[in-house]
């Protein structure tokens, strides 16, 4: 890939990538024990996701600061430009997610300190889905990978399917034993987290395909109706 | 502009087969690095660039449909169509405001009752009559450099030009006068054509509609110029653009 004429504007760049993957890095070993605490009851796991967090905000800030410098500075172009935006949106989006991990983590810690609740296998495979989607986001984010960041929006489709049968049989596990409803609905926050999680990976996804392609393929179904009103 | 092709000497080649079709009553910008060809393809527009001793043109270049490279077509008159505005501002040095403005006028014989209407629309025109009106008598020499440009912008509009060519006009200027020059273009393209070279991105980004990359004196890539700089399509307008460039 060729670099920057002006070798400081390559550094800033490099440095907001950094920035960015090192976020996400952090961001999927945090959904990662916060699942793992979820399913092996795991209190003490739990609690050092919200550690992690502290983190991920400190970042937040500094790309965004990196972000406004680079816009002031250097009015980058093209995808230098879609980069630019792309880390100021993507950001956001990361940090959500880094705030659902810990949701995730503070539901396992409580259930932990209860009996436990059957795990149905919809919410272990909507767990790994998840964190698939968001590992592949950050890899087609790397590889620049448009067709990679399109696949992944496919899948957010199963995570809501999934979601909402693991709602039902709740459902019916709350309806047949009464005292299992506490722990009943912390289990579908869990749920929900994981669920609203893959969401923020969609915008990820998104994001990298007008990262690469410059094209934005946000809210299709908008489009349409707004096509057919001309 | 047809297969156009123009160099100063035998054996060199300023700009190749261009071809690219200008949009009436907007702004186009014109970017690439120094040595592009873009000044020549600029001065190739109002047959300035055949002013060297050895330069040569080949293709076509229409207005209106009619070439301005057709035979007994008279090059004086072509300028008096497409006007030019250049990178220093550069009024007669001995004349006053008014006669600045005035000096095309004359040589095409407007006469003198006509011309202080002509001279005071130019001037509002080029959004300098304010700055200007009671000293209009005095030495064009006496304005700063951003009202100088300004002067002959108004001097080139005296004439009704329908084309404005504006090669790099606001480099010598500081950021004030170049946001005023930029924000005259904007109301100039309401009545007519201008073209511009510059070698400031951010400056062909603010004023124009449509951008033309060239390197090594071809046309790579003419597009809206949103498009040219948030997604070009073009590897090397890319490069350019991101300053990926040597």
């Amino acid at each position: 890939m060729t670099l920057h004429t002006d070798r400081e504007y390559e550094a800033d760049l490099q440095t907001l990538r950094q920035h960015f993957l090192r976020i996400g890095g952090l961001v999927e070993q945090m959904i990662g024990n916060a699942l793992q605490a979820t399913f092996d009851r795991n209190e003490q796991l739990a609690l050092s996701v919200a550690e992690s967090d502290k983190e991920v905000n400190r970042s937040e800030l500094e790309v965004d600061e990196l972000c406004l410098k680079v816009l002031a500075l250097r009015q980058p172009a093209a995808s230098d430009l879609r980069f630019v935006t792309f880390a100021l949106k993507a950001i956001t989006d990361l940090e959500r997610i880094g705030d659902l991990a810990v949701n995730v983590a503070d539901r396992a810690a409580e259930l932990s300190r209860e009996p436990p609740l059957q795990m149905y296998p919809e919410l272990g495979r909507m767990a790994e889905l998840a964190k698939a989607m968001l590992h592949d986001a950050l890899d087609a984010f790397v590889n620049r990978d448009a067709v990679a960041a399109d696949d992944i929006l496919t899948r957010d489709d199963q995570v809501d399917e999934l979601y909402w049968r693991f709602f039902r049989q709740l459902l019916v596990v709350m309806q047949n034993d009464r005292t299992a409803v506490e722990r009943a609905i912390r289990l579908l926050f869990v749920a929900k987290h994981i669920e609203r999680l893959a969401d923020h990976v969609t915008n990820l996804a998104e994001l990298v395909v007008f990262m690469v392609r410059g094209e934005d393929i946000r809210h299709p179904r908008s489009r349409l109706s707004e096509e057919a009103t001309g | 502009m047809t297969g156009f092709s123009a160099g100063y000497s035998k054996g060199n080649v300023g700009v190749h087969d261009i071809q690219m079709e200008i949009e009436p009553r907007a702004v186009t910008a014109i970017i690439g690095p120094s040595g592009c060809g873009k000044s020549t393809l600029l001065r190739s527009m109002n047959r300035m660039h055949e002013l060297t001793a050895e330069a040569w043109v080949k293709g076509s270049i229409e207005l209106d449909g009619s070439n301005l490279y057709g035979t007994n077509v008279d090059p004086v008159a072509v300028r008096r169509r497409v006007g030019m505005v250049f990178q220093r501002p550069n009024p007669f040095p001995t004349l006053s405001i008014q006669d600045n403005v005035a000096a095309g006028l004359k040589l095409n014989g407007i006469r003198r009752s006509d011309r202080d209407e002509i001279v005071e629309s130019s001037l509002k025109q080029a959004a300098l009559w304010d700055e200007v009106k009671d000293r209009l008598k005095q030495s064009a020499m006496g304005l700063s450099g951003g009202q100088q440009q300004r002067l002959c912008i108004a001097r080139a509009l005296a004439v009704n030009p329908e084309v404005l060519l504006m090669d790099e006009p606001a480099s010598a200027l500081d950021p004030i006068a170049t946001a005023r020059i930029e924000e005259l273009i904007h109301e100039l393209k309401a009545d007519l054509t201008v073209v511009v070279v510059t070698h400031s991105m951010q400056q062909a980004a603010r004023v124009s509609s449509h951008t033309a990359f060239l390197y090594m004196g071809e046309l790579i890539e003419y597009d809206k110029t949103e498009i040219i700089f948030t997604n070009p399509k073009v590897r090397r307008t890319e490069d350019y653009v991101t300053g990926k460039f040597g």
